[in-house]
């Protein structure tokens, strides 16, 4: 009796098992690559849960900040063809001692709850943003501004909610006063800290965070946790660069490879990164939708230089032989797949400033010099170097490459010191712990050289994680800070790189690429040099 | 049967605090510093840092915080995780989806299992019942993500029968196809266990006696031998359906469904305290009632067995 109706089951779960297996399949037909634009067409794009409330000066990470830049739109904000600055809700800003400077905004900007975008929703957005009770993870973005100590104290709480630099004039115009000159502020303010608020944000922040009003091209639509999130184009941007399409899905994925293999079968339309197991073969999967670009980020490797080893003048031919050493051409070409582009300075291209081969002849592969540098240099400490990095990021491979390289030139004895995650590294690093060298890289925040020179090598500075000082960098940093234009900015700074290439205080390795990808049916994607594709032109193919 | 019932529901809860207990210390010990971590490669603001560890209790000492954790668990309040949203909101949206995924390949391995065990076990050394030992080893050599990669591609890139990867958690048809790789391993150890039993009771003295009384064959097989034979098999039913509900993380992975396994790898990565101990401790209540409803499963399926 049991058995047998056992057996109906079997037969009745196979039965719905198949049907519903191949009710699944929503085959999808790719038409050619001229068909006709859907405008109101919507496309996906592989994502992740955003770590924050979608707020402007909350989103540090990718995926969170990807999408915010979507929904809002700064006084300023970046050409994506050529990484230049280009006004957006400024009208104009002008200074004339990169101190003091007055914003003008244009008419006819407003949210997407119908308010108008003006002077006020700056003022109010950046003050609340910069106060350390609010919990903002990118606050002290704003302590350039007169007035930040008040709002950010080093320790304790505010003593004000207003910074004093701050001024409304009238609806279209307010003034910035900054602590001391800073000629590239306006590059800065691209950012999206320093995105513009609405009235209803202030009244309750916290429900706000889950379904944002912005000003960008791209309203809000919804958020459903760890699945997507929704987003349409807004018919009233009144910005340079108005969607091409109607709408952007952001998809979330767990593993890259899964979100590989539904662009392949054109269930997604965009990818963030090809995963590193289908790097060998997406070129050919995609063919002519395969994208494989420059980007403004940087891998280093940087000297402890707090250690009493590394210390002093003499040391740094020992840090410039240990640079020629690495053969950077044939583990880009072949550990990491020719995802990376080998470097010549400590500047990616594709930022303003960037100067093709800074770090000279120290960044090519010479064995013999290499072997010449370290002994001139006195040798490298107990002959032997090891690696701090975080073996959950996939650095072991090319850690281990390079200390290979490193070994069979010069015979000096490599180790990687694997860290199990992020955070323990960063901890290490932090705290000045590591005993010799240490994986570090850079991603830009801004398209300017002094984003990534001044940021990571000034003295005393937060990302400055080797320990570096040096009083010529700093004096033409600070030179640098001071001039009016940023051209001359970026040619000042471009002198204090050059100081790197003396001292060697990390040597740098490759620059980041975009590996992506597009499916049958989207086209003109194109990719910016933060990664992200430029969302607002992506056209959808009429189906 | 009540008092015995009693006695492990009130065993469950120096069980169940225990285990809260050991996981909020064990993920609090783990290096790193999750606040610290937000900021990622870049540097941390000092002043911001002791403002957020302020804000969520992270500055008092350890066992304030679990005093203050298992004060609000014993209300029913899971906490906040770091991203704002309530871990008790997380569970709420997760657990559906793993539960699906879950049931389903608990029936999968349920149904074929105990019916492919109890055919071997019928037909000891013929040919179906040394098949099945092959095929049954088979599974479970292969490891799961093996067996995922393996499916997703066959069934999703060259048959186009199912998207490679699952379009909505909540679909039951969609994911019909990760059960079957979440239940294969389990699925062989049933059929094999049943096999065994089978085989080993066929020669008992009571199916000796139902034979003799002249009852019809499928009574014999159906009341009789099966239901003796399945002691084993629902004990090891029983706890695989715990196993099931937190051991998905592969293969939701694999195939993008959006349940417990998703969350909790999450969770365990940014170092989520709260997040984690809030799944840890649903999960440790499916066991619980897992276990219990095995114990007392026992005792219809042999009625020998008896709770006093």
């Amino acid at each position: 009796m049991r058995g047998a109706s056992q057996a109906k089951w079997v037969v009745a779960a196979v039965a719905v098992a198949l049907a519903a297996t191949a009710c699944g399949s929503g085959g999808s037909s790719s038409s050619s690559s001229d068909s006709a634009v859907n405008a109101q067409g919507v496309f996906s794009y592989q994502s992740a849960e955003p770590q924050n409330p979608l707020q402007p000066a909350n989103a540090m990470e990718n995926q969170g900040g990807r999408i915010i830049k979507q929904l809002f739109k700064g006084l300023v904000d970046y050409d994506p063809a050529n990484g230049k600055l280009r006004n957006q809700v400024a009208e104009k800003i002008e200074t004339t001692d990169a101190k003091n400077y007055t914003v003008t905004l244009k008419a006819g900007w407003t949210f997407h709850d119908g308010t108008p975008v003006n002077a006020q929703s700056f003022v109010d957005s950046w003050n609340w943003s910069a106060n350390t009770k609010n919990g903002q993870i990118n606050s002290d973005w704003f302590s350039d501004i007169a007035g930040y100590d008040a709002v950010h104290p080093e320790k304790g709480d505010p003593t004000a909610d207003k910074m004093s630099g701050l001024k409304v004039v009238d609806d279209t115009h307010f003034t910035i006063e900054l602590t001391g000159p800073v000629s590239y502020f306006q590059y800065k303010l691209g950012y999206t800290a320093f995105s513009p608020l609405p009235k209803a944000f202030f009244t309750d922040p916290a429900k706000y965070g889950q379904s944002p009003i912005g000003n960008g091209p791209y309203k809000f639509v919804s958020w459903e946790h760890n699945k997507a999130i929704t987003v349409a184009a807004y018919d009233k941007y009144a910005g340079v660069d108005k969607a091409k399409n109607g709408g952007i899905v952001f998809k979330n994925y767990t593993q890259p490879e899964a979100a590989y293999k539904d662009l392949v079968s054109d269930n997604l339309d965009v990818l963030d990164q090809v995963d590193p197991s289908d790097l060998a073969s997406y070129k050919n999967d995609l063919g002519d939708r395969a994208v494989d670009q420059a980007q403004g980020a940087i891998q280093n490797i940087s000297f402890a230089l707090y250690q009493g080893d590394w210390k002093g003048q003499d040391k740094a031919k020992v840090r410039q032989g240990l640079s020629m050493a690495i053969d950077r051409d044939t583990i880009t070409k072949t550990v990491l797949n020719g995802s990376r582009q080998p470097a010549d300075s400590w500047v990616a291209p594709g930022a303003m400033g960037y100067k093709a081969g800074t770090c000279g002849e120290f960044c090519k592969f010479d064995p013999a010099k290499a072997k010449q540098l370290i002994t001139e240099g006195g040798g490298v400490p107990g002959n032997k170097i090891t690696i701090v990095y975080n073996s959950d990021g996939g650095h072991k491979e090319w850690v281990d490459a390079v200390c290979n390289s490193i070994r069979q030139s010069t015979g000096v004895e490599c180790l990687g010191d694997p860290k199990p995650d992020f955070k323990t590294s960063r901890d290490l690093i932090k705290k000045k712990q590591v005993s010799s060298m240490m994986r570090t890289g850079w991603v830009q925040d801004y398209p300017l050289n002094a984003n990534f020179l001044r940021d990571v090598y000034g003295s005393g500075a937060a990302a400055n994680d080797a320990g570096y000082s040096s009083p010529e960098f700093d004096k033409f940093a600070a030179e640098a800070d001071k001039a009016t234009t940023v051209e001359k900015t970026a040619e000042l700074y471009q002198q204090a790189e050059a100081q790197l290439a003396k001292d060697m205080p990390a040597i740098p390795l490759w620059y980041y690429k975009t590996t992506s990808g597009y499916s049958n049916n989207v086209q003109n994607v194109k990719f910016d040099s933060f990664g992200d594709p430029v969302f607002s032109q992506v056209e959808v193919k009429q189906k | 049967m009540g008092r015995y019932v009693a006695r492990r529901l009130l065993q469950m809860i120096p069980v169940f605090l225990g285990t809260v207990t050991l996981i909020f210390f064990m993920v609090h010990v783990l290096p790193g510093d999750p606040v610290a971590a937000m900021w990622g490669d870049k540097a941390v603001d000092p002043a911001q840092l002791a403002a957020f560890k302020h804000a969520r209790g992270l500055d008092q000492p350890l066992f304030q915080q679990y005093l203050d954790y298992m004060g609000k668990l014993l209300t029913g309040d899971f906490g906040v995780a770091m991203d704002g949203r309530k871990v008790s909101d997380k569970i709420a949206a997760a657990m559906p989806v793993t539960i699906r995924l879950a049931l389903l390949a608990f029936a999968i391995e349920l149904v074929l299992g105990v019916t492919i065990g109890l055919f071997a076990g019928l037909r000891r050394g013929k040919a179906f019942d040394k098949s099945t030992l092959v095929l049954t080893l088979l599974l479970i050599s292969i490891p799961v993500p093996v067996l995922g990669f393996i499916f997703q591609n066959i069934f999703a890139t060259q048959l186009k029968w199912v998207t490679p990867t699952v379009q909505d958690s909540m679909n039951m048809g969609q994911l019909v196809l990760p059960a079957i790789v979440l239940g294969s391993l389990s699925l062989a150890y049933v059929a094999r266990l049943t096999r065994t039993s089978i085989a080993e009771n066929i020669k008992a003295d009571y199916m000796r006696t139902a034979v003799a009384k002249g009852l019809p064959k499928r009574r014999v097989i159906g009341t009789h031998l099966l239901r003796n034979s399945m002691i084993p098999v629902v004990t090891f039913l029983g706890t695989d359906l715990g196993a099931l509900m937190g051991g998905a993380i592969v293969t939701e992975g694999i195939f993008n469904v959006k349940g417990v396994g998703f969350e909790l790898y999450h969770a365990i990565n940014l170092k989520e305290g709260a997040t984690v101990s809030g799944f840890v401790v649903v999960l440790v209540l499916v066991y619980l009632a897992a276990s219990l409803i095995v114990d007392l499963l026992y005792a219809v399926l042999d009625p020998r067995i008896r709770y006093a």
